[in-house]
């Protein structure tokens, strides 16, 4: 047996593939992009909510807030780190990112416009990441499932608080109630297209289903979700925005309607509301904070060399 | 000046009785701040009660590419487990 065989056997039966093993270089570099452009959705996903932080409208909610994008803060730190166990560098990843050469889940690119949006977010964003994050908890990559276990531990309180501002809103006035209808039908078809293109269309799923990177297909994956989320949304006495979504009972599935492609190639190609803004605001918080990265560096090394001399003295 | 911390690996004791258990990485200016940035970063929910860092550059590794032959003498050695001794069945406790 070749290596290559010897490692798809391993995958095979399951067996997680870890750092030092030897595995095929473009299995690394396909880890390296799908782990790196996870971390960057999280950290630019800090953002539409982040803005909503100084106005949430008790300090119950702002703490939750906080503590939530904190956590996505967390969740892309120990992204990267996965994606570093693969040789690749943190400040190579994030240039990438800044260059606009590495991609972010397009939802980041719509505008959080009011609370009930947080809400929204919460619930469907967060929703649909948990159903693509717990299929993960299985990828091959050893670093990369396990950091997948840590986050969609922390993430179920992210969707809970999400529901729970829309539960309170739905059952306020009738504006609070409108404003809640308003952020479903902004926020619902985007969500679906979290999923990614239809399998027939998408170009990396035939490997990435053979090395077990990706555990579930995007139809799966996005059909599973509907399912979930139209009960909880007529809980809420929300109506989904979609005229054609009817439950089947011969397939057990909600049959639903066409998804529009083009919006989202759209946003993906950098079109979207927000893409300039994001970056931007991506940017400008990392270069102005590169004072900070230097000064504790050279903090460290002149306490690290004064150790040293003393060090050096005392044996003179 | 353009320069990437170092990169620090971290280890969580849960709680008291139990060994620290290697949680992810991350990068610190020194190790002071590895520590800082571990608790805020892998302890945000009462995760642990100690924690160990140590730069990532002083773990010596075994090679997988090896393990074969180097954990190949553990392999043949079967009368270091206690079901290799042949007992009667009368004789308890042992």
């Amino acid at each position: 047996m070749n290596l290559e065989q010897q490692f798809q056997d391993k995958i095979d039966q399951e067996i997680k593939i870890e750092p030092r093993d030897w595995m095929p270089e473009e299995y690394r570099q396909m880890n390296i992009r799908q782990i790196a452009q996870h971390a960057h959705s999280e950290i630019v996903g800090m953002l539409p909510e982040g803005n909503w932080i100084t106005r949430a409208p008790s300090l119950r909610r702002k703490v939750a807030l906080l503590a939530k994008v904190q956590d996505e803060g967390g969740h892309g730190l120990y992204l990267y780190s996965a994606a570093e166990t693969l040789g690749a560098s943190r400040d190579d990843l994030i240039e990438l990112l800044h260059q606009g050469k590495a991609k972010y889940s397009s939802i980041f690119n719509y505008p959080a416009l009011t609370w009930a949006d947080i809400g929204a977010i919460g619930w469907l964003v967060d929703g649909a990441a948990i159903m693509n994050q717990v299929s993960l908890t299985r990828t091959s990559y050893g670093p990369y499932a396990r950091a997948m276990v840590r986050i969609c531990k922390e993430e179920s309180f992210h969707q809970r608080q999400g529901y729970e501002i829309l539960l309170t809103l739905c059952r306020g006035s009738q504006d609070q109630i409108d404003m809640a209808q308003d952020s479903l039908n902004r926020w619902w078809w985007p969500a679906l297209m979290m999923f990614g293109p239809s399998d027939g269309e998408s170009t990396h799923t035939e490997k990435s289903m053979n090395w077990k990177l990706k555990r579930k297909k995007n139809d799966e994956l996005r059909q599973h979700f509907i399912d979930v989320t139209v009960p909880q949304a007529e809980f809420l006495g929300l109506k989904v925005p979609d005229p054609l979504l009817k439950w089947n009972e011969e397939r057990e599935h909600y049959d639903f309607g066409p998804i529009d492609w083009e919006e989202f190639r759209q946003v993906v190609a950098g079109n979207g509301p927000c893409n300039k803004k994001r970056l931007q605001d991506r940017i400008q918080a990392h270069e102005e904070g590169a004072w900070v990265r230097d000064a504790a560096m050279a903090h460290a090394e002149k306490r690290s060399k004064r150790k040293e001399d003393a060090l050096t003295n005392r044996v003179a | 000046m353009k320069k990437e911390w170092p990169l620090w690996e971290v280890f969580i004791r849960s709680k008291n009785g139990l060994s620290h258990k290697h949680a992810g990485s991350l990068h610190a200016a020194d190790a002071e701040m590895a520590i800082e940035n571990a608790r805020d970063v892998y302890t945000r929910r009462n995760e642990g009660v100690s924690l160990w860092v140590v730069e990532s550059r002083h773990i010596t590794a075994s090679n997988p590419a090896e393990s074969e032959s180097l954990f190949d003498p553990a392999m043949d050695k079967v009368y270091r487990h206690p079901t290799f001794y042949e007992l009667p069945d009368e004789v308890t406790h042992i």
